[in-house]
Order: C-alpha cells, then sequence, then structure tokens
C-alpha cells in the first residue's frame, strides 16, 4: 500500500511530540527541517493525484464503510501544498524571533498543521471533526502566543464561539448517524440518494447544520464577526497561517457538496438561494471593513472575508467551471491574504511606536524592498491586472455569469475591488509618500526584521502571485481537473468504497428503530 | 422512554444556550458544558434506545448494541474536556489581564467606563 496520504499528518504530528521533548534553543531547526519534509509530501502527493488517480489509504486496511480512510485526490492534494507553502514562510518568520515571545510555539505550530492537513485527506466525517478539534487546540494556542489584553479579549470570543460550532457539529454527526448509519463521506453518498422518506426532514437537518458549521469556519456574514479582532490581535505567523483556516471551511463545504449531498433528494436545493446573496453581503462586509479598519493587519483580515464571500459565491453556482474558477483563486488569496500578514510585522516594527496603524510615520530604512513587497501584495489582494487576483476575478465572473445573481457578483466583486485598491494606495501612500522626514525614527519598540529567513519567508509569498500569473496555464488546468473529478463523484466513490466482495454491506433495518415509537 | 431522553436532552439544550448568553465568562463556560452533556447523550441514542440488546458480541448474544457511537460519544467526551479546560485557562488568564470577567473584556455598560470601582 501507498504510505503518502498518512505522511502529511504523521510528520508533523512526530515532530511536534518531538519539539516538546527538545529544549527551545534547539526547536527551531527541527520544525524547519519537518517543514521542509512536509514540502517534499505534498509535491509527491500533487504529483500522484495529478494523473486522476484517488489515492485512498485504508487505516489498518479496514474496508471502508467500515474502517477510516485517507483520501488523496486533487482537491485534497492541492489543500495540503498551499497549506504547506504557507506554513514555510510563516514559521520562517516565526523563526526571526517571535517564536519566543511564548514557550510552546513549534509544537502547537505543527499540530495546526497535522490538524489542518488531517482535514483536507479524510474522507469520514467524525474525523473530520476530530481534526477539526485538533487545529482548533492548537490555534486556540497560537492565538493566545505572545500574551495581552487584546489577544485575551478575543481569546475568548474565538474559543466559546468554536466551542459551539463543535456542539453544532457534533449534534450534525448524531443525527446523520442516526438516519444513514454511516460517517463516510462516499458511503453518504451513497445511502443519502436512497433515504426513506420519513427520515428526509432529519437528513436535511443534519446537512444544514453540517453546512452551518463550516460557514462559522469560513466566517460568512452572519457568523463572520469574530474573525477580523481575532486575525488582527494574532501575531503575525499567526494570523498569516490563519489565512488557511477560514479556507477549511470552504474546502469541507465543497466536498460535501459536491460528493456528499449532491443529487439527492432530501438535500436538494439546500444552499439556494440564500448562500449566494450570504456570500454577496460578506464581500461588502468585508469590504466595508477594510475601508474602516484604522489598522493595516485589520484591513488583511477584512480582505479574508472579501475572499470568503468571492468564493463562495463562486461555489454556490455548482457547476465545474465555477468550481475551477474558485479552485484557481483559492491558492492566490490565501498565500497573499498571508503575505499581506507578514508585512505588516515587517511594516510596524519598522515604524516603531506608530505600528500598523495607517497615518504618516518615520521614513521607513527598507522602503524599495517593502514597498514593493506592499505593491505587488496589494495589486494582488486587490485584483488590479495583471496578477493573479485580476485572473482569478475574471475566471469568478465568467463563471457566475450565466447563474441567478450573477449581475450582483459583477458589481460586488467590482466595486468591491475598487475599493479595496483604494484602501491600500491610502495605506502605501502614508507610509512610504508622506513620511514626515523631520520625524527622528522612533526608538524600536521590537527589533526590525532584516534577517534572511524573514526576507526569504516574505518573498515567498511575494513571488506566490507573481508565480501563478505566470504558470496561470498549468494551474488553471490543474483547478479544471480538480473540479471536473469533484463533479464527477463517481472516481472519488468508487476508490474510497471499492469492489470488495467479502465485505457484507449491513444496513440496520429500519423497521427496528425504536426511537420513534 | 423516548419522550423522556428527548425531553431531556431538549432542556439540557435549552440550559445550555441561555447560560450561553449570560454576561460573565462562568455562567458561559457552564452553558457549554450542559450543551455538550446535551450533545453527548444525543450522539449517544443515535445508535437506538434499547434496554435488551447485548453489549458484548459474545457467542449467543442477540441483537447487538450499536458500539459506533459509543466510540464516537467517548471520543467527544474527551475532546469537550480538554476544550474546556483550556477553556477555564483562558479566562482565568483574560480575567487577570483585563480586570473583568465579562466576556467583552468590559465592564458593563451601566458604570460609566474607564472609573475604577
Amino acid at each position: 500500500m501507498n504510505h503518502a496520504p498518512i505522511l502529511p499528518i504523521l510528520l508533523p504530528m512526530a515532530a511536534a511530540i518531538a519539539l516538546l521533548l527538545l529544549p527551545a534553543a534547539n526547536r527551531r531547526g527541527v520544525a524547519l527541517v519537518s517543514m521542509l519534509a512536509q514540502l517534499v509530501v505534498a509535491v509527491l502527493l500533487l504529483a500522484m493525484a495529478d494523473d486522476g488517480t484517488v489515492g485512498v489509504y485504508r487505516l489498518g486496511d479496514w474496508p471502508a464503510p467500515y474502517g477510516i480512510v485517507l483520501v488523496a485526490d486533487r482537491l485534497a492534494a492541492m489543500m495540503v501544498a498551499v497549506t504547506t507553502v504557507l506554513g514555510l514562510a510563516a514559521l520562517a518568520h516565526a523563526c526571526a524571533g517571535s517564536d519566543r515571545d511564548g514557550r510552546h510555539f513549534h509544537p502547537l505550530f505543527q499540530l495546526q498543521l497535522a490538524g489542518l492537513n488531517g482535514a483536507f485527506l479524510t474522507g469520514d466525517l467524525f474525523n473530520l471533526f476530530v481534526f477539526f478539534e485538533i487545529l482548533l487546540l492548537a490555534s486556540y494556542g497560537l492565538l493566545m502566543h505572545g500574551g495581552g489584553a487584546a489577544r485575551a479579549r478575543a481569546g475568548i470570543a474565538y474559543v466559546v464561539l468554536n466551542l459551539t460550532g463543535s456542539a453544532l457539529f457534533l449534534i450534525a454527526l448524531g443525527l446523520i448517524y442516526g438516519t444513514l448509519g454511516t460517517l463516510n463521506i462516499a458511503d453518504i453518498a451513497v445511502v443519502l440518494a436512497q433515504v426513506p422518506a420519513a427520515d428526509q426532514a432529519l437528513a436535511r437537518t443534519a446537512a444544514a447544520l453540517l453546512v452551518a458549521v463550516f460557514l462559522l469556519k469560513a466566517a460568512l456574514l452572519p457568523l463572520s464577526f469574530w474573525l477580523p479582532h481575532v486575525y488582527a490581535a494574532a501575531g503575525a505567523p499567526v494570523a498569516a497561517l490563519f489565512a488557511v483556516m477560514t479556507k477549511v471551511g470552504i474546502y469541507a463545504l465543497l466536498r460535501l457538496e459536491t460528493i456528499g449531498l449532491a443529487g439527492a433528494p432530501a438535500t436538494v436545493g439546500l444552499l439556494q438561494p440564500w448562500l449566494p446573496v450570504l456570500a454577496l453581503l460578506t464581500i461588502a462586509a468585508g469590504t466595508l471593513g477594510a475601508l474602516a479598519a484604522r489598522r493595516l493587519a485589520g484591513v488583511a483580515a477584512n480582505l479574508v472575508l472579501v475572499s470568503t464571500g468571492t468564493l463562495l459565491a463562486a461555489i454556490t453556482v455548482g457547476t465545474p467551471t465555477a468550481t475551477a474558477a474558485a479552485l484557481y483563486y483559492l491558492p492566490h488569496t490565501t498565500l497573499v491574504t498571508g503575505g499581506l500578514f507578514l508585512l505588516v510585522d515587517h511594516l510596524s516594527r519598522e515604524r516603531g511606536i506608530k505600528g500598523d496603524t495607517i497615518n504618516n510615520g518615520p521614513p521607513l530604512p527598507r522602503a524599495l524592498l517593502l514597498g514593493a513587497a506592499f505593491l505587488v501584495l496589494g495589486a494582488a489582494a486587490a485584483g488590479v491586472p495583471p496578477l493573479s487576483g485580476f485572473l482569478g476575478k475574471v475566471m469568478v465572473m465568467q463563471a457566475v455569469r450565466e447563474a441567478p445573481l450573477g449581475g450582483w457578483v459583477w458589481a460586488g466583486l467590482l466595486v468591491s475591488g475598487l475599493v479595496v485598491a483604494l484602501v491600500l494606495a491610502r495605506a502605501a501612500s502614508a507610509f512610504f509618500w508622506e513620511a514626515a522626514p523631520d520625524e527622528p525614527p522612533a526608538p524600536l519598540a521590537e527589533p526590525s526584521l532584516t534577517g534572511r529567513r524573514t526576507v526569504a519567508a516574505l518573498l515567498l509569498l511575494v513571488a506566490a502571485s507573481p508565480i501563478l500569473t505566470l504558470a496561470a496555464a498549468p494551474v488553471a488546468a490543474y483547478a479544471r481537473a480538480t473540479a471536473d473529478q469533484l463533479h464527477a463523484r463517481t472516481p472519488y466513490i468508487e476508490a474510497v468504497l471499492g469492489t470488495q466482495p467479502d465485505v457484507q454491506r449491513e444496513r440496520r433495518p429500519h423497521a427496528q428503530r425504536e426511537l420513534g415509537k | 422512554m423516548a419522550l423522556l431522553v428527548s425531553a431531556a436532552i431538549g432542556l439540557l439544550t435549552a440550559c445550555g444556550l441561555y447560560l450561553l448568553l449570560r454576561p460573565r465568562v462562568f455562567s458561559v463556560i457552564l452553558g457549554l458544558t450542559l450543551l455538550s452533556y446535551a450533545v453527548n447523550t444525543l450522539i449517544f441514542f443515535g445508535g437506538r434506545l434499547s434496554a435488551t440488546s447485548a453489549p458484548l458480541a459474545l457467542p449467543g448474544a442477540q441483537g447487538l448494541a450499536d458500539p459506533l457511537p459509543q466510540a464516537l460519544v467517548l471520543t467527544a467526551i474527551v475532546i469537550g474536556f480538554g476544550m474546556t479546560a483550556y477553556l477555564v485557562a483562558l479566562a482565568l488568564r483574560a480575567t487577570a489581564e483585563t480586570g473583568t470577567d465579562h466576556v467583552d473584556g468590559n465592564p458593563p455598560r451601566d458604570k460609566p467606563p474607564g472609573r475604577a470601582e
């Protein structure tokens, strides 16, 4: 059996345990080695998935509806690769010194990666819950890394909200198991299509609860008010890694909708017509939030909301073209937002007590490097031609043209792009052009980030958008193939369930149900 | 039996939700605990209510109880326990840092802000 699909979970988990045992002085090297090993594995998984095979890993070799499976198809491989690149940059940035602000940054960081990779690879809803909890528990610790009142305040709301989300997730899992008798996503697809009429309402409720939980993680509008505070309060490398956390919710929704729910009578029309409307409102809320933010970190946090809205507006269309557009936009927006968070840290350290507040400050010693980085990241985030943000938005707009509300999505994306460009240009002119030259450089609160590693981390994420632009054809082709594989459904379902003649697929007979009596 | 269990789950959920919406962190934690009890019971009874099914697959056992919800609920209890412990620690830390146990980290509105008490 090919053991590659489990390595993205085992490597960071083993590294986390090893890091706990090591003294703090030796942790950076081990963490970086683990990260590089994960990068190799992620590339390997991408190469394996690229020929269209769905790599299924049966833990303990138990057959699928009974045992637990990990599934490395194109989508999972892509998400693991995006997470790993972002994690590498965030880790390199943290190794400049902010990892020493608290005691256990590195073990928590690796655990968070294990949770993220596991959530992308699992083929089973209960394990999805478990990996959600792993990544959330690590993220609680990472959010509090460095301490301070603002983080404690944001932390309480974040933890309580996510615990409530977990309770909802468990209710949904209980209902799904009670009605369908399975939690394997591929098996759900099979069973849900033939669920008896008496159970359809319960199955639909369970699916709706699951969607609500995923949208809470993705921060769709009525469930999104936690995000700007939390992301703006987190430390830079942590916020950069958090840029991929909202994408976990979007990934889970996409996976469940295309593989599990599509075509079942119990869940028909579950997401329409409210999800596109909420996606549009999320774009509007994120744009207004970016306009109102007084700190650059707040702007970046609100851009996460804009990207959530854009991705969901594309995904809810439900055609392979729209999904492909969303899958091209997803790596772009994740890496660019992560880069913005790292850039905020670079800028705020050089500006001393002014921090990342958007107003005039002392002249910056490294204005050329940081200004160029700001230009590329800002243009990519706003979706200005010629970078990948523009290409992604064009693909999304082409895909939603026929959909209901397509015109509104066009208007929303165009206006939001304009406003975001305005916000970033205003910030850039305050930071780089209108520096008060007679103002002496403020005493630095923290040493500025001139180390090779942090510059390399920043450049890695700055380069992501130009690379995604230059390699637009292969990346878009991969996204298209991914969307086709998802919407075809049968490759995934057949690969997971297989054709195992020995396994008797018993179901609990519905006549024996005693709850209803 | 089914009615009793459903009513108990509903009551637990209602109390949990009420406490969850209270302004003090301690009530919120209690609310989350009640909510997790309700959820665990719900999962557990996803494997059907029965007083006569055999718990173990010994020879001759009839109408086995479904073991999967038991495994799921065990996992959920452990995770919920860990999370609650973390939340209690976090709440203590937040109270120490912000000087109040209000969930927003601010004193309640009816007292004038910024005045030491």
